[in-house]
């Protein structure tokens, strides 16, 4: 597969502002739409350009608000981030658009809508203080008007769930009922309801009674594409939890439980962090089988959910180069970067981001992989990527870079694949690189 | 009846019409509502010429939204259009029901009961109990669980042979669906199904099904059963009711009485005392009173109130002085809850309790806790308290009151804490009118003039506040000689509030 750069948004000089840091990338349900939350509490939506030459795909700014602002929490003593930690689309149910977006407290429901009427006559003054002139009488009856106007968009909150969690949210994950959702933090599972605010129930809490005694946290939780009553969630130890919310109210129990036998020979000091699974997602259905993508530090996990106990299918190393480097990682805290992972549409792709701006794009039927660059030196148009290589023995070819010349603080963590088409959007800082693809 | 007038009601149609295709669920609602009104005031022809097409417009709807609104329209109309028409609207609905999106499904699901009871009987057979079965089977437990509610109306219409052939299997499997959810609607809904089916079939159909919910895995599901244990039991044929009650349904019942989850053992306390008159004394003496004064004891403070909330029933089969031993024991300590919503539950059944033990057991051990409560820490309580004196007074009589109550009142007057001071005049006011003019005027009012000398304002300004409340209980002349002289002293009060009260009760008074 030959990947070209397509767009990239994001100011382009090295003086970046943290806010403008992106914190997740998310694809609305038809492609049509793309979100973005950065670390300043805004979301950037992004709309595809509708042109009849259907291999231009570009993207402009449809909206950008506000969505969290900083607070503090005051019997607590502790700030709240407005950082944006995930964004969920709702199925369209009527021309407006519907999100969910999180920060490490609080849940909202976003309604984006096209307005493109005004209303005109108001019997009031301009904007100068001088009356508005009119036809007619002053005694006549005049009754404002709806006239057609250039499209606004606007962004409303809707819905703001807050108040049920006394860890950080790390997930949302929208039902197939399409009427509720639920919210993970480190120790607990909350689901709700899109109409009901001020109560949620709380499904899974692994909290222990003796705090003392905590060994594991939630990373990830997702709701099953179509089986409303099933829902998976990850943990700091590598374990892949699934629950049937159909067996009882509380779901501690899980029903099946996925994880890998630890290989004794390779435990070491880092065994445990490196195998913490920072995001989890199902696949689209296209197969007949249903595939759980799990991402811990260094590898992609392919799971099957009728295969209990039986380890992953597949295993992808993602930049296996960083085993001698897991001290460094670990002084310089990059050992605890989540990073995300996404399905192509017909699910034969598996993306996932690395250091040094790179991505790594894994055809799971041929069983190739490619390495590529999210470059700011790549962004002629339509310009094709070069496969980047991280060369692993002492003879450094031409074009290899040697782990050592990493650059640890590009990370890509947040990337996304267009629900249908071979397009793919990845976050590098403050830049959103989009590239396109054609089979090679 | 007024008659129809559609030349109103049309213009009305395009903008409800409009506003039944929003996002909020609860403006759709009301404009669904309209549009019901609306379709009253058509007549059959402008029904057909204009309401049909709206109704045909929403269920062909783009958004789901506009599809979920068009589910509420069907069941107004059907019966005033010609067949033809019926036949389309039954296609519609068919298709409503079989939609993509759950959201649809879901009010198809919730209006299919009321539609049913609009269609004739050879389509309800042949068209809509498809429907319910398919809706009954959904993927998604948010459809079947509203399938459940759709049975009972159904039930309602059909024939008996035909209930048990089309809706029995359907309810017997919800009764055993894998989600709990599904299982806890028909634990809720059991009183309605028994109805619905009757109760031939339902003493031999529903009673295992009745008894499995009761063993259910989940506590919600649990708990919603034993709620309607009495309701279910007293619906059962009488002749073979008792029967089945003792080898059926109690064994369970004694289960529950020690299931590890609170909640179920709360909802069952509520209501078990209920099948002692099904089962009469003997059997009640053998099998329910050993469960009642288990429950009676029970850990969980809820349990105990709802057993002691519910004694008449056992009062009427076995008489309480059989549970007195172990209730008293159990009042106080529920009296002396560290919890005061505890002790204001308690407190609220005193009255209805002080009833069924009578009047000497009541003085015996009862009393003096109803006294004590009066100077509660909290004020809650000792409100509660005034308003129980009341209603005891009420039931056992003034002279009683005269012995026992009154005396310990007007002791508190002459307590410690000007709280309990003020509480003495606060019994005063309530019990003023069912004590009698005699009694107040002899035994009340000097204790109440006494506190006008009070070293504490707010208990003076009260003095003012309980003269002029009590004041219309005296006939002129006492009122004159005894209270006019105390309110025209406070009104000389150092302290403004107690001159703005004395003033207001002597202006109340018609005395100044």
């Amino acid at each position: 597969m030959e990947w070209y750069f397509s767009q990239v948004k994001g100011t382009m000089e090295d003086d970046v502002a943290e806010a403008d840091i992106i914190s997740c990338v998310e694809f609305s349900e038809d492609g049509d739409l793309l979100a973005t939350g950065d670390k300043g509490g805004r979301v950037v939506i992004f709309q595809r350009d509708r042109q009849s030459n259907s291999h231009k795909c570009e993207y402009s700014v449809y909206s950008t608000f506000q969505s969290h602002e900083p607070e503090f929490d005051y019997l607590k003593s502790l700030e709240i981030e407005e950082k944006i930690n995930k964004i969920r689309w709702l199925k369209r149910k009527n021309p407006s658009h519907f999100l969910l977006s999180t920060n490490d407290k609080t849940i909202k429901l976003w309604k984006i809508s096209e307005r493109s009427k005004r209303v005109e006559g108001y019997n009031t003054k301009d904007e100068l203080g001088n009356v508005v002139p009119r036809e007619g009488p002053v005694s006549a009856l005049r009754v404002p008007t709806f006239k057609p106007s250039d499209v606004v968009v606007e962004a409303s909150v809707r819905r703001t769930f807050s108040n049920a969690h006394t860890y950080h949210i790390n997930s949302i994950s929208v039902n197939s009922d399409q009427e509720t959702f639920l919210s993970a933090d480190d120790l607990r599972i909350n689901l709700w309801h899109l109409e009901i605010t001020d109560q949620s129930f709380n499904i899974v809490d692994i909290k222990p009674a003796n705090m003392e005694e905590l060994t594991e946290v939630i990373t990830a939780a997702e709701f099953h594409p179509w089986h409303c009553h099933l829902f998976v969630y990850s943990s700091s130890k590598g374990s892949i939890r699934v629950c049937d919310m159909r067996q009882k109210a509380l779901c501690d129990q899980h029903a099946k439980l996925l994880e890998e036998p630890e290989d004794p020979n390779a435990r070491s000091f880092f065994s445990e962090i490196i195998s913490s699974i920072s995001d989890l997602k199902f696949s689209h259905g296209a197969e007949s089988t249903q595939y759980l993508l799990s991402r811990d530090y260094l590898t992609l996990k392919l799971w099957d959910l009728r295969m209990e106990n039986q380890g992953p299918v597949s295993t992808f190393p993602v930049h296996d180069y960083l085993q001698t480097k897991l001290c460094t990682l670990y002084e310089n805290d990059c050992i605890f970067d989540k990073f995300e992972c996404s399905w192509s549409g017909d699910d034969r792709y598996i993306l996932t981001g690395s250091y040094n701006n790179f991505f790594r794009i894994f055809d799971r039927k041929t069983r190739k992989d490619i390495t590529l660059e999210a470059s700011r030196e790549n962004t002629k148009p339509r310009q094709l990527l070069r496969p980047r290589k991280v060369c692993t023995t002492n003879r450094k070819k031409k074009d290899e870079i040697s782990p050592d010349n990493l650059d640890f603080t590009k990370k890509i963590l947040h990337s996304a694949w267009h629900p249908s088409e071979n397009l793919i959007a990845v976050a590098a800082v403050n830049n959103l690189f989009f590239y396109q693809s054609k089979e090679s | 009846m007024c008659p129809r007038s559609s030349t109103s009601a049309r213009p009305f149609q395009a903008p409800l019409e409009s506003l039944a295709t929003v996002e909020e669920t609860v403006v759709r609602d009301k404009a669904v509502e309209s549009l019901r009104q609306l379709a009253e005031q058509h007549s059959n022809r402008d029904l057909e010429t204009y309401f049909v097409p709206l109704v045909k417009r929403l269920s062909a709807g783009d958004w789901f939204t506009t599809r979920t609104s068009a589910c509420g329209l069907f069941a107004v109309c059907y019966p005033r259009v010609s067949n033809a028409v019926r036949a389309e609207l039954r296609q519609h609905f068919r298709n409503l029901c079989g939609d993509d999106t759950p959201m649809v499904r879901r009010a198809a699901a919730s209006k299919l009961g009321e539609f049913a009871k609009a269609v004739e009987h050879e389509h309800l057979k042949q068209d809509l109990v498809p429907l319910f079965h398919s809706l009954a089977n959904d993927e998604q437990d948010s459809v079947r669980l509203l399938a459940v509610e759709a049975c009972v109306s159904i039930a309602n219409v059909l024939q008996n042979d035909e209930k048990q052939r089309l809706v029995l299997p359907t309810l017997k499997q919800a009764s055993e669906d894998k989600s709990w959810r599904v299982r806890y609607m028909v634990a809720d809904k059991f009183s309605e199904l028994q109805a619905a089916l009757g109760p031939e079939l339902s003493s031999r159909e529903l009673v295992p099904a009745f008894c499995s919910l009761l063993k259910d895995a989940e506590a919600e599901v649990r708990a919603a059963a034993a709620a309607k244990v009495k309701d279910f039991c007293s619906q059962l044929p009488a002749d073979t009711r008792q029967q089945m009650i003792l080898t059926q349904v109690l064994p369970q019942v004694k289960e529950l009485a020690a299931d590890p989850n609170q909640h179920v053992k709360s909802a069952l306390a509520g209501v078990v005392m209920g099948l002692a008159p099904l089962l009469g004394r003997d059997a009640t003496m053998e099998h329910l009173l050993p469960l009642f004064l288990t429950q009676l004891k029970d850990e969980c403070p809820e349990v105990r109130l709802n057993v002691i909330s519910n004694l008449d029933a056992v009062n009427e089969v076995i008489g309480v002085k059989n549970v007195s031993k172990n209730l008293l024991p159990a009042i106080v300590e529920l009296a002396e809850d560290s919890k005061w919503r505890i002790r204001l539950a308690i407190i609220e059944y005193m009255p209805s309790l002080a009833a069924q033990v009578g009047v000497e057991f009541f003085d015996e051990k009862l009393s003096a806790l109803c006294m004590g409560w009066l100077t509660d820490h909290v004020y809650a309580i000792r409100e509660a308290a005034t308003n129980n004196l009341k209603a005891l007074v009420e039931k056992f009589g003034a002279e009683w009151a005269q012995q026992t109550v009154i005396p310990r009142v007007l002791q508190l007057a002459r307590d410690q804490n000007y709280l309990h001071r003020m509480t003495c005049l606060f019994c005063v006011n309530i019990m003023a009118p069912v004590c009698g003019r005699e009694l107040t005027t002899k035994l009340l009012l000097p204790t109440v003039s006494s506190l006008v000398s009070d070293p504490v304002a707010n208990v003076r300004f009260n003095v003012a506040k309980t003269l002029q409340k009590i004041g219309t209980v005296f006939d002129q002349k006492v009122v004159e000689a005894q209270v006019q002289p105390v309110l025209e002293r406070l009104l000389q009060d150092p302290d403004n509030d107690v001159k703005f009260f004395a003033s207001e009760a002597l202006e109340g008074l018609r005395l100044q």
